[in-house]
């Protein structure tokens, strides 16, 4: 059984000028110890999508359909008290911005206890000891030291390992982290993701992590999600995605990226931005910014289905499978045409 | 007419740091830039990298006399310009434009976009009202907005879009040079292309001239004819673009191109990362002699942190501030460490 297992997942927002379905019928589902990266520009709902697994989202102002099996036990209509409990504990999230996650007015070391005091029936002192260890296991140097420190003391990479720290003071099942490294320089980065990497190994937990580097999750993910205006365009394993992508918005992604080992001379350009998600296009969302839009595409709305030959890699899109095949060939390539300005 | 249009030599500028609040007093100085040279030829692209902190950021304001430099001098176009005046500046401030991160920050918010376009028109009292209309609907036009959008605000647009504004804006006085700071930084992967992909075709059909500052490293590789890496104040690789990707010279330059993610998980897995250990120091109390030592994997005691590096020329413009530079690229993890004795100067 998988550790989590996300079906047909909605979540709308009421708002002044009318319903936002900021998630719109996303399904996918993690394994133990796997990787699961969630692509995709802003806005194209895949925070809201952890955050309703988490149950984080406003109740007055939305509503969440859908299930979310976490080892077997739904979370959308779960109970705020056994949310809690299970937040933090099974489940974790490290957030995207570590300057703004971490209270300002409160020790390093009374914010890591805080989480241990909640779940553990432990002492004071021994909540201190095991946030130490927790600061030395993200390779804080001088940990004791650092508990009495604010969170101003601490540059941004540090931040963010306090924050991976305090994801994994109750050893979750599963870590949510929402573009963990966005806010970092490449170095910080590759320092953090290292770090992630071992833990996982250490402490064999599940990890989603939403990004919008397509380096990155190429670096540390097995599964790929793309999303696009609340829906997933396509998912598969990781070598799979970056070989043989099938939907047109993966081949903008992909081919708008500036790489170090290839050379173009123009890059990719999807044109157009996201459509607001107050009334989405009709027909399939991407249509509007498609190269390889047909008359089909406008009216019906493409639905994920498994690709042909290829195990657990499923695709939205109507165009026919040669055609698909020319335009990876010249994306891999190099000579992918794309929109114009 | 020479061919370098900007030379900087030797800029510095420290920011004092000071207590008291009466009698204040400076107790020491945040060298956010300590001695950068380079030139910039016309027509090129340099690209700017390094980490945040590093210097960026006060180097383009010192350019655009934004700041004025501690010393060194700037030359533009074959006129010293680091001490002139305000007023004589103004001339000046026409031929060099500035783009800037972010494009929310930007943009006065209360103003049209005509009005924010044609402003630099207006100063430099170059033409009538409505030739200055014509000229802000022609540029949106170059830069792919809607020419009628000249009445909206800026609050009208997304976040793509704005920084079309600032390129329009930058443009509009014909300017020689265009400094951008980090101007796609804050977009999405898409709209990034779009905006490169723009300022690509800006620079052939006006024959501008860009630094561009990023910090990440393949835009910058997309982007630049020559790429100039600085660390801590200091420049530590200039190099021409293909150069310096395939054939790093200082460490820090080769730990940063191995750190930068790559979109294909099978190199991916087989590339071996040179993680740096810890942060970047403080400028308030920069590290002796070599600036990177204290995180370099060849340190050598005695050498890196007494005596300043040499700046090592390696063939036709590459030269990297370094005792120990690469011998190859790619290195293991191992030949990073081990270093020859240094190379005689």
């Amino acid at each position: 059984m998988a550790l989590l297992e996300v079906r047909d997942l909605k979540t709308h927002f009421l708002t002044d000028d009318g319903i936002v379905k900021a998630v719109d019928g996303v399904s996918f589902s993690i394994e133990k110890g796997k990787t699961l990266g969630i692509v995709g520009e802003s806005g194209c709902g895949k925070s809201v999508t952890c955050l309703s697994i988490m149950g984080l989202n406003p109740r007055k102002m939305s509503t969440t359909t859908g299930e979310a099996l976490f080892k077997g036990e739904n979370l959308i209509n779960a109970s705020s008290k056994r949310l809690r409990e299970i937040r933090g504990n099974d489940i974790a999230m490290i957030f995207q911005d570590p300057m703004t996650s971490l209270n300002p007015v409160h020790k390093i070391g009374d914010q890591l206890a805080e989480a241990i005091l909640l779940h553990r029936d432990v002492t004071k002192r021994q909540a201190r000891a095991r946030a130490a260890e927790l600061l030395k296991a993200v390779q804080i140097p001088r940990a004791e030291r650092r508990l009495d420190d604010y969170p101003h003391q601490f540059s941004g990479g540090m931040r963010q390992r306090v924050m991976i720290a305090m994801a994994l003071v109750n050893d979750p099942d599963l870590l949510i982290a929402d573009e963990p490294t966005t806010a970092l320089d490449v170095t910080t980065q590759a320092q953090i993701l290292n770090l992630m990497n071992k833990l996982q190994e250490e402490f064999g937990s599940a990890i989603i992590m939403i990004t919008h580097d397509l380096g990155v999750v190429a670096e540390v993910a097995d599964d790929i999600v793309v999303m696009y205006a609340a829906k997933i365009v396509e998912q598969a394993p990781v070598d799979d995605l970056f070989k043989r992508p099938h939907h047109p918005y993966t081949w903008g992604l992909l081919g708008s990226l500036p790489r170090l080992d290839t050379d173009v001379d123009r890059l990719v350009q999807i044109p157009g931005s996201p459509p607001s998600l107050l009334n989405p296009p009709v027909g399939c969302r991407f249509n509007p910014r498609c190269a390889y839009v047909f008359d089909r595409c406008k009216s019906e709305l493409p639905e994920l289905e498994p690709v042909p030959g290829i195990a657990d890699h499923f695709q939205a899109c109507f165009l026919d499978e040669q055609t698909k095949e020319r335009e990876n060939e010249k994306l891999q390539a190099g000579s992918l045409a794309g929109g114009t300005a | 007419m020479s061919d370098e249009l900007l030379v900087v030599e030797n800029l510095k500028k420290h920011f004092p740091v000071t207590r008291g609040i009466i009698f204040q007093k400076q107790v020491a100085s945040v060298k956010a830039l300590d001695g950068v040279s380079f030139t910039v030829n016309r027509g090129e692209t340099l690209g700017v990298v390094g980490e945040s902190g590093c210097g960026k950021s006060t180097m383009a304001r010192c350019i655009m006399r934004l700041l004025d430099p501690t010393d060194g001098t700037v030359t533009f176009d074959g006129r010293d310009i680091t001490r002139i005046s305000q007023a004589e500046m103004r001339p000046v401030r026409r031929e060099m434009m500035m783009i800037f991160q972010d494009p929310y920050a930007s943009l006065n918010p209360r103003k049209r976009v005509g009005f924010i376009i044609g402003e630099a028109l207006e100063v430099n009292k170059m033409g009538s009202g409505a030739e200055i209309k014509r000229r802000v609907q022609e540029l949106l036009d170059i830069v792919g907005l809607n020419p009628e959008h000249y009445n909206r605000f800026p609050h009208e647009f997304s976040g793509g879009q704005r920084q079309r504004i600032g390129v329009a804006r930058a443009l509009a006085v014909n300017p020689k040079l265009i400094v951008c700071d980090e101007p796609v930084s804050a977009l999405d992967v898409s709209v990034q292309a779009q905006i490169l992909n723009l300022l690509k075709d800006l620079q052939n059909e006006f024959n501008l001239t860009y630094v561009f500052i990023a910090h990440d490293l393949n835009v910058v590789r997309h982007i630049s004819d020559r790429v100039m890496v600085m660390y801590l104040g200091t420049v530590a690789e200039v190099a021409g673009r293909d150069q310096l990707y395939s054939a790093p010279k200082h460490p820090y330059t080769g730990a940063l191109l191995s750190a930068v993610p790559v979109p294909d998980p099978e190199l991916g897995r087989r590339r071996k990362r040179i993680v740096l250990e810890g942060d970047v120091p403080s400028p308030i109390n920069p590290p002796s002699a070599c600036r990177f030592h204290p995180r370099c994997p060849r340190f050598h005691e005695g050498v890196c942190d007494t005596v300043d590096p040499p700046v090592r020329e390696f063939g036709d413009d590459h030269a990297a501030t370094c005792h120990y530079p690469l011998e190859s690229w790619p290195l293991t993890e191992a030949q990073m460490r081990r270093a020859e004795e240094p190379v005689a100067n």
